[in-house]
């Protein structure tokens, strides 16, 4: 199965690299652009037919390694 | 006489360096606790599950895994930081430098997180830093307000941390270090160095091991280690 974990920042916690690309989003003319907040997603390829238990190691791989919960938030989906 | 012993090399203070992939700052580090303790470091490789007979252990600075993931988010999980965790538990004092300081954190052996410099910027100069307390072993070369030059080389410096575990750090005088002056990298109550609630852990993010010998342009950093070598003399 595959599983996407998406890391975001935490709510309140600066995120430089989203002002970044609102910044460079304005200079290409998106005047629109408001908040950009920017993450990062990691698919999994696992060796796990059940869904539910390959959601369940995703969160667990979250939890432990791919996210840091002190400045970071995940969710966990099976993609495939 | 502890001058003498310290010469003959018998009592020295013993330390060991942490080298995982892409670490580069342990050649300063060990030369700046040679200089303080008269006893080279043990080079301690990532891979290792065991320490030798050691007082300190520094996790230096550099670019471990090539800050993939998150700046220390890989070194914090590497096979030697069990044993570093069960050292620190016995009592022994660990140092992280800069990327030391973000394994340490990643590693929740101190609390926070250093995310990316507020302007994004790399920041390769000098700071001047302000020490906040002088009675621990990393602080005991200096005065409380004393101030000091160290030079910076860090694009992930800026320290968070909820409002309550700043306060927590703040009540319990676990604020080793402040930027004096300008704050560059946006540190969260201007933070460059916290330590355990035990105090024999200490993460900092500039570079005092860069700053012993005048050859170097100063010895700004030179406190830090002649105090710790101090604490640790047997």
């Amino acid at each position: 199965m595959r599983v996407r974990v998406s890391v975001m920042l935490k709510d309140g916690v600066l995120d430089p690299q989203g002002k970044a690309i609102g910044h460079a989003l304005h200079t290409l003319g998106f005047g629109n652009v408001g908040e950009v907040r920017a993450g990062r997603v990691i698919e999994l390829e696992l060796d796990e037919a059940d869904p539910a238990r390959a959601r369940a190691q995703g969160d667990e791989m979250g939890r432990r390694l791919l996210a840091n919960l002190v400045i970071e938030t995940f969710t966990t989906e099976v993609v495939g | 006489m502890r001058r003498n012993r310290r010469r003959s090399g018998q009592q020295a203070v013993r330390s060991g360096i942490v080298v995982f992939p892409g670490t580069n700052r342990e050649r300063d580090m060990a030369i700046a606790l040679k200089a303080a303790s008269g006893r080279a470091p043990a080079m301690l490789w990532h891979r290792e599950t065991e320490l030798p007979p050691l007082d300190l252990v520094v996790l230096p600075g550099g670019f471990s895994h090539g800050d993939y993931l998150r700046s220390g988010a890989m070194a914090a999980h590497a096979p030697i930081m069990g044993a570093v965790r069960a050292f620190a538990g016995r009592g022994g004092y660990v140092l992280g430098v800069c990327n030391g300081f973000q394994i340490l954190t990643e590693a929740q052996m101190l609390p926070g997180a250093l995310l990316r410099n507020a302007a994004m910027r790399f920041l390769s100069r000098d700071c001047v830093l302000r020490v906040e307390r002088g009675d621990t072993a990393f602080t005991r070369g200096w005065k409380p307000g004393d101030v000091f030059r160290a030079p910076m080389a860090h694009g992930d410096g800026n320290y968070v941390a909820d409002a309550d575990t700043l306060d927590r750090l703040e009540g319990e005088g676990r604020v080793a270090f402040r930027y004096h002056g300008d704050n560059p990298n946006g540190s969260a109550r201007a933070i460059a160095g916290v330590l355990s609630p035990s105090l024999r852990v200490c993460g900092l993010m500039p570079h005092a091991e860069d700053l012993v010998d005048p050859l170097m342009g100063g010895i700004d950093g030179r406190p830090l280690f002649d105090g710790l070598v101090g604490a640790l003399v047997h």
